[in-house]
């Protein structure tokens, strides 16, 4: 304890250093900018990283990385609350909450829950990373496919009762969401699958991005523009050191759900494969499922922004660990990140922490401080964001269905997703206007392929029986936390009812 | 069109899409069953989500028939004269907005789109408009080309030729 | 200084309205670096490394991007290409799945040897791994008897049915006489991941994706599949030392869209081939095991391709495609 602390020490000071700082202060509110762009997350941010790696050291590069990653996560948010379109798949939970909190006028509150959440996440997972990362590391090898599988039924489980009250309605926006998840080619037989009309571009299948953008952002879009038939949707921009006082005093309402969901991401970030996307939905599933008042849930609830913002802070600090252990990238941002460390000759793997700690504890340092230096600069420009809701609707429309078209483009190379975009987004408000609720759809794009393929691994691995998933202790849990999650709703609900026919007897 | 027929016909249409998803994966010679000693086959997550899709879409038509729906008792139209003309003119102009990329490049439609809705659809004043229409495609630009390296389409080799000295400018002074 | 001179040349390139005016080829976008494997694997090292050096050489006007196109075992990445003909701004970073994806996905209709080729960067081998805690197992005979035992339950991972690992572990099924379960994983790094948890039994990766588990002591190669022994791994026996008839490279090279104008050929082979000298890349192909003792581009490359597609014909009508694919 006391070499990691000393380890640590070093490293914070080393990011006081003032280039490290300025890196910092540059990557936090670059990272902020580009998170807060629609389809834009911190995979497009690390681009920018490599130009600058050749002018700095490798250290200073990772923590001008480090910043712009925490940067983008805190700006993921951003985009979900004021316009009601998720940055990013880590981004899309927020959007439930922090959606309606901004359209009844209480984006200021949603966007301070934001910050202070993600804060909390950032701290909790990079404490658990400095103390625990070797042990953690060794766990997330005994992940094996059947875990991956039983982790992915969990995040379904958590996500009971998120759908709308129309059970066949909902039933079949899960379903339609995983079919278009296995368009494409099939990675275990190799085979086109689901090639609509011959047409090769379906071959790469239907990003995510495509159908959240194309629901959450013209879809959106195109709803308020009917319910507002081109008003203006918000008047007044007040937030002063009042506001900001007020808004403090609230983080008691969220505490609790922050703190749960931080190490829950943290630890479902670590597991190579999972990432902050299935982190985020457990967590704002768990909080719902435990709330006092879930019903409130998905009509502006402070703690549905609080606790998917915490988890996924959490969970991209805790897939650097993966990435700087073991070598492989646990999310799509450390894939590209792991590019930038074999140039500066640093090799991630097992090794890496005896072999490079100045590097590792710099990392782990500047952390640390851009967690905070986010936090400061996020609130600080809380104003500048809800400025924009106060834009005239006309203009704000045509901006954003910009940046829309241009945010799918550059995440996807293909204009073909962009026209992909806008019929989904019409599709998807056409289906909304008939209380066919979208969320589950979009979630089950995301956790839809990962689902699939490790189903299907386990089950070649264990020569066709399905009794692996309930051999393996891990596994095994997680399927029991499943099924207590699914049937609890249900007992819950049976309890009530002999309470209340035992209160009347 | 009133609500509960949009319902109908949503609930036909949804059927329809499972049954061609069915179709597609049967078609395509994928295993839609279990293999003996490896699992599942390629075909048979999308071919039984399809069908689970079918019996929600019949599950739907028969609510309907019954009425259990708010949306069944519904008469009011579906989309109201106003909301039609608004949404229709939105999507015709995001439609036009990606076919002109593909021929004039997403910079020059981009322009064009932003001058049609500030100025045509929300009747701003003349300074207002030229400057979102100018600062909109130099902020994409900076933003995407710039500072992430992303290079957005310009359209037929024409316009693409005419781009790539503005590219030159920049690689000049940002490389 | 360098603002004014690309000032009055692009001046100059409006008064005259032609390119051509321009004495050399030169991108005048950004190059997409086409990878058709995942992330973490040993053509993704590849190709950031390459795109790191061109950008911190300075060799270039314009940056090289690289995009991942893993879907189906490389089709994904080849058909791309295809649709790509004719133009001068695209590369694909190519690896053996460049010859056998087109032959078992015959539908694809993809001619390869219609590529522009612009160069072969190395020669890259394949190891067999197990994890280190397999102590009973210590070398090829051991390794084999203990598969035997297993009785078809033995697990190997790889990147995908059709991909070079699965016809590697096809051929040695066959040579060996043993049946393994062939289970595929999206990169040769998970893959790698997966047998330092215990969650597959052995692989057949190349060395940059082992390497740090490798020299973390995690894992241990039992045999190359190299002609003669290469360092780092100099200690290992070549499958033919063991009396195994099988020797199998995988070919890490560039190519470009069928149709691209020969002066850009031309170009890019002159900046790869300098590449391909630089200090960085020789010590980048020292350790991690990759061959890079010759330069092999236009005709010559072509024809290497060629003669590899031909083989490749062979390998998979004697492992037979049934085997290396799973329907």
């Amino acid at each position: 304890m006391d070499s990691i602390l000393s380890l640590l020490a070093a490293g914070l000071l080393q990011s006081f250093e003032p280039l490290n700082l300025a890196m910092i202060f540059l990557g936090c509110f670059a990272g902020l900018f580009i998170g807060a762009m629609p389809g834009l997350g911190s995979v497009n941010g690390v681009a920018i990283l490599l130009p600058v790696t050749f002018l700095v050291p490798p250290t200073a590069a990772i923590i001008f990385l480090a910043a712009l990653y925490y940067g983008a996560m805190y700006g993921g948010a951003v985009s979900s609350i004021t316009l009601g379109i998720p940055g990013a798949s880590t981004a899309v939970a927020t959007v439930f909450d922090g959606r309606p909190m901004a359209q009844s006028g209480r984006a200021d509150q949603a966007l301070m829950a934001a910050a202070i959440a993600s804060f909390i996440g950032g701290t909790i997972s990079v404490i658990l990373f400095t103390g625990f990362a070797p042990p953690l590391a060794a766990f997330a090898l005994k992940f094996g496919p059947q875990e991956e599988f039983a982790l992915m039924l969990l995040a379904f489980a958590t996500f009971i009762g998120l759908g709308g009250d129309d059970i066949p309605k909902t039933i079949f926006s899960i379903l339609i969401g995983l079919v278009l998840a296995a368009v494409g080619f099939d990675i275990i037989s190799g085979q086109p699958r689901l090639i609509f009309f011959d047409m090769v571009e379906f071959q790469r299948g239907i990003p995510f991005l495509v159908l959240a953008i194309g629901i959450y952002g013209i879809g959106e879009m195109i709803w308020t523009l009917e319910h507002t038939k081109g008003a203006i949707q918000m008047h007044k921009v007040d937030f002063g050191w009042k506001k900001i006082k007020q808004n403090l005093g609230r983080i008691k309402d969220y505490l609790p759900v922050s703190t749960m969901g931080s190490f829950l991401g943290f630890f479902v970030g670590t597991l190579p494969a999972a990432g902050a996307t299935p982190a985020s939905l457990m967590s704002y599933g768990l909080a719902k499922s435990f709330s006092k008042d879930g019903d409130s849930f998905g009509k502006g609830n402070v703690a549905g922004v609080a606790a998917p913002e915490a988890a996924n802070n959490a969970a991209s600090t805790g897939s650097m660990l993966p990435m700087l252990t073991l070598g492989i990238p646990g999310s799509p941002t450390t894939a590209i990140l792991l590019g930038g460390m074999i140039i500066w000759g640093l090799r991630p793997g097992p090794l890496l922490f005896a072999e490079s700690p100045d590097f590792v504890w710099g990392l782990i340092g500047s952390m640390y401080v851009a967690n905070f230096v986010t936090v400061v600069l996020n609130i600080a420009l809380i104003p500048v964001f809800i400025r924009v809701l106060a834009m005239p609707f006309s203009i704000l429309a045509p901006i954003i269905f910009i940046l829309c078209v241009v945010g799918v483009f550059a995440t996807t190379d293909r204009m073909f997703d962009t026209w992909l975009m806008l019929l989904l987004g019409c599709v998807g408000y056409l289906m909304r206007k008939l209380n066919y609720p979208v969320a589950p759809a979009v979630l089950a794009i995301v956790l839809g392929p990962l689902t699939e393929r490790a189903m299907r691994q386990s089950l070649i691995g264990s020569q066709g029986d399905p009794m692996t998933f309930l051999e393996r202790p891990i596994s095994l849990t997680c399927i029991l936390i499943a099924v207590a999650l699914v049937s609890y709703p249900l007992v819950a609900n049976m309890m009530k009812k002999r309470k209340a026919t035992s209160a009347a007897g | 069109m009133s609500v509960r027929t949009a319902e109908l016909m949503m609930g036909v249409c949804t059927l329809l899409i499972s049954l061609g998803l069915m179709w597609s994966v049967t078609s395509n010679d994928l295993t839609v069953g279990w293999i003996e000693g490896r699992g599942p086959g390629a075909g048979m997550w999308p071919f039984w989500l399809s069908v689970g899709m079918a019996l929600a879409s019949i599950w739907t038509l028969v609510r309907w028939m019954r009425g259990v729906t708010a949306e069944s008792r519904n008469t009011e139209p579906y989309i109201d004269p106003e909301t039609v003309f608004m949404v229709g003119i939105t999507v015709a102009a995001i439609f036009l907005l990606l076919v002109m990329t593909s021929v004039i490049g997403l910079y020059f439609s981009m322009m064009l789109f932003l001058l049609f809705y500030i100025k045509g659809i929300g009747k701003h004043p003349w300074p207002i408009t030229i400057t979102v229409v100018i600062a909109m495609p130099v902020a994409i630009y900076m933003l995407f080309e710039v500072a992430l390296n992303k290079y957005l389409p310009r359209g037929w080799p024409f316009f693409e030729n005419i781009f790539l000295h503005i590219d030159d400018f920049r690689y000049a002074i940002f490389s | 200084m360098k603002i004014l001179k690309t000032l009055t040349t692009s001046v100059a390139a409006l008064a005259l309205t032609a390119p051509a005016a321009f004495a050399e080829w030169q991108p005048r976008k950004p190059v997409e670096l086409i990878i058709m494997a995942g992330t973490g694997g040993g053509a993704d090292q590849i190709a950031r490394l390459l795109q790191g050096l061109i950008q911190k050489k300075d060799m270039s006007p314009r940056p090289f991007i690289p995009i991942n196109k893993p879907g189906g075992s490389g089709a994904e990445a080849l058909s791309y290409m295809k649709g790509k003909e004719g133009d001068n701004h695209t590369l694909l970073v190519a690896l053996n799945s460049f010859y056998t994806t087109p032959i078992i996905q015959e539908e694809l209709a993809i001619d390869v040897t219609t590529f522009a080729p612009i160069g072969r960067m190395a020669m890259d081998t394949f190891l067999l791994w197990v994890n280190s805690e397999r102590e009973d197992i210590t070398d090829l005979d051991s390794y084999v008897a203990t598969v035997k035992d297993a009785d078809g339950a033995w697990k190997v991972g790889g990147t995908g049915s059709g991909q070079e690992d699965s016809i590697l572990t096809a051929m040695m099924e066959k040579e060996l006489g043993y049946d393994v379960i062939y289970i595929p994983f999206p990169g040769g790094g998970t893959v790698a991941k997966n047998l330092v948890g215990n969650q597959i039994d052995s692989t057949v990766n190349n060395p940059s994706e082992q390497m740090e588990f490798w020299r973390a002591g995690n894992t241990k190669p039992l045999v190359q599949f190299n002609g003669t022994r290469s360092a780092p791994f100099e200690d290992v026996p070549t499958a033919k030392e063991m009396g195994v008839d099988i020797e199998y490279y995988m070919q890490r090279s560039i190519s470009g869209p069928a149709g691209m104008d020969p002066e850009a050929v031309a170009w890019y082979q002159n900046l790869f081939e300098e590449l391909f000298n630089s200090q960085e890349w020789q010590d980048y192909c020292k350790s991690d095991g990759l061959t890079c003792d010759e330069w092999i581009s236009g005709d010559s490359l072509a024809a290497f391709h060629e003669a590899q597609l031909k083989r490749h014909v062979e390998l998979i009508e004697a492992v037979g495609a049934d085997s290396i694919t799973s329907k």
